[in-house]
């Protein structure tokens, strides 16, 4: 039976489409984990170096923004208790206001979705997680924490709040003008505001583009009123998707279903970082066999950075060579606008995954060279 | 002169014996920022509707076809440094390639500049 395929529409789609004080309205929308999203307001280019300059205002109302509260006992113990389940993150060991990013592990300890789990500082909602899961994922990933949690947790879908992210050098000071206690905020901390003129908002000082930043839950209705507030300054303008993806894929950060995926482990995804001491002692987190094991000993293949050296972007399922020998696959590429040269992401046996080491991109049937390169492509910029 | 377009958006401009072909300022635009542009060997022989080249945008790449048959005697160069001049100059100094004609009567199959503006209307 053929699915119908009525796509969504985010909170502010009027406004996007309409324009605003800084834009002229959206000039492209497509499809994207079944919304209708805005894809690019003046064009990739620009708007992707707007926001590594300035402020880039993003809709990822499309994300699953969602609380996890335990049901009885209002500790963060007991809900940290049942989040461990799913991640390998020490969710327990959040301070008050402290945001990590984890990954959601299915039995093999592959990838089911990567996520940001933050504990609210405030005591009336202790016993409660601020988690924010990917498009794609969140419907199966909600069904999958309800499912593990029981009768121990609830979860609460943010269904009647917009998701917006403020990212770029010049984020802070309009955040600023517009909620002045978000200035002390340093990068991967969450706090709650009760504003006057917008509501109750989640404020995380945190994204996905290497930028200092903030990701902003905010009532559905007074999304339009702050982003109208946030776009009245002159450094910030609406950003599209696909200036959110080139972001990302500078910074190095994983896109879901394409740099991750459930055969993808943490370790081989070089995230090992997600994993945090109390966890690997206890090893009591799904896959924790396979996980370990390749910490010890190295994974099998790994997620590098890689420079094609001649101007022809390698794109996902672009399969890597050295010599006649396949060694890996781009999992995601495309192209630079700060460095004006083309970029990947991938996956290559470890033998081949160390900086420096020079490879052979097979793009539509010609050998193209091409090295392994650190991550990010471009220096995060986060406020510490 | 005369100037034919395909569906496929490329259009291609007869001087005697020889047509110049690039992408339409509308495809320009659908493709958004231009990164990089593969073009053919000189020498090279393509039929009505072959892959001719690959134009890539920040997003996507994308097949251009040859909009008719024959053999490549000049390449645009420049666009290999500067493939931004298709979004600049779609319809002239972002052209792609130069072609020898091999048959003028597949010319014929292929819209006007009218026609063409009438079907780029039906996809808006």
């Amino acid at each position: 039976m053929a699915e119908t395929a009525v796509l969504q529409k985010l909170p502010l789609d009027a406004l996007w489409r309409a324009g605003s004080l800084r834009s002229s309205g959206a000039k492209k929308f497509g499809a994207f984990a079944g919304y209708d999203m805005p894809l690019e307001f003046e064009g990739l280019m620009a708007e992707h170096t707007w926001t590594r300059t300035h402020a880039g205002l993003f809709d990822v109302s499309h994300m699953g923004p969602c609380f996890v509260r335990a049901r009885g006992a209002s500790s963060h113990e007991a809900v940290a208790t049942q989040m461990e389940k799913l991640v390998a993150a020490d969710v327990a060991g959040l301070k008050p206001g402290q945001v990590r990013y984890a990954v959601l592990l299915n039995e093999s300890g592959g990838a089911l979705d990567d996520l940001m789990i933050a504990r609210p500082a405030d005591d009336a909602l202790a016993g409660t997680l601020h988690v924010v899961v990917n498009a794609g994922c969140k419907l199966q990933d909600w069904a999958l924490m309800a499912r593990v949690f029981g009768a121990d947790a609830e979860l609460i879908r943010a269904d009647n709040r917009a998701l917006l992210a403020l990212q770029g050098p010049r984020a802070g000071e309009t955040m600023a003008a517009l909620v002045p206690e978000t200035a002390a905020m340093t990068f991967m901390t969450l706090r709650r505001f009760m504003h006057a003129q917008f509501g109750e908002m989640f404020i995380t000082r945190s994204g996905y583009t290497g930028e200092d930043g903030f990701e902003i839950l905010v009532d559905a209705a007074h999304a339009e009123a702050f982003a109208q507030a946030l776009m009245a300054h002159e450094a910030v303008k609406p950003i599209g998707l696909g200036a959110r993806d080139s972001l990302r894929l500078e910074a190095g950060l994983c896109l879901y279903g394409h740099d991750l995926d459930e055969t993808t482990s943490p370790i081989e995804a070089d995230l090992a970082w997600t994993i945090q001491k109390r966890r690997r002692l206890a090893a009591d987190f799904p896959g924790a066999d396979r996980i370990l094991r390749e910490l010890k000993e190295g994974p099998a293949r790994k997620r590098v950075g890689i420079r094609p050296k001649e101007r022809a972007p390698a794109r996902e399922g672009v399969e890597i060579f050295s010599g006649d020998r396949k060694v890996g696959v781009v999992t995601s590429g495309g192209f630079s606008p700060m460095l004006s040269a083309p970029i990947s992401m991938g996956y290559v046996d470890a033998a081949f995954a160390k900086p420096g080491t020079e490879i052979a991109l097979n793009v539509r049937g010609q050998m193209r060279t091409a090295e392994i390169v650190a991550l990010p492509f471009i220096p995060h910029r986060y406020v510490k | 002169m005369t100037t034919k377009f395909t569906k496929d958006h490329e259009w291609v401009r007869v001087d005697g014996d020889v047509a110049t072909v690039g992408v339409t300022p509308y495809a320009a635009e659908q493709l958004g920022d231009v990164v990089y542009v593969e073009l053919p060997e000189k020498g090279r022989s393509f039929a009505q509707g072959a892959d001719m080249a690959v134009v890539e945008s920040a997003k996507a790449a994308s097949d251009v076809y040859a909009p008719i048959s024959g053999e490549v005697v000049d390449v645009n160069d420049a666009l290999t440094g500067a493939p931004e001049t298709v979004n600049e100059s779609a319809d002239d100094k972002g052209w792609f390639v130069k072609v020898k004609v091999a048959n003028a009567a597949e010319l014929d199959a292929l819209m006007d500049e009218a026609a063409y503006a009438d079907y780029v209307k039906g996809l808006d």
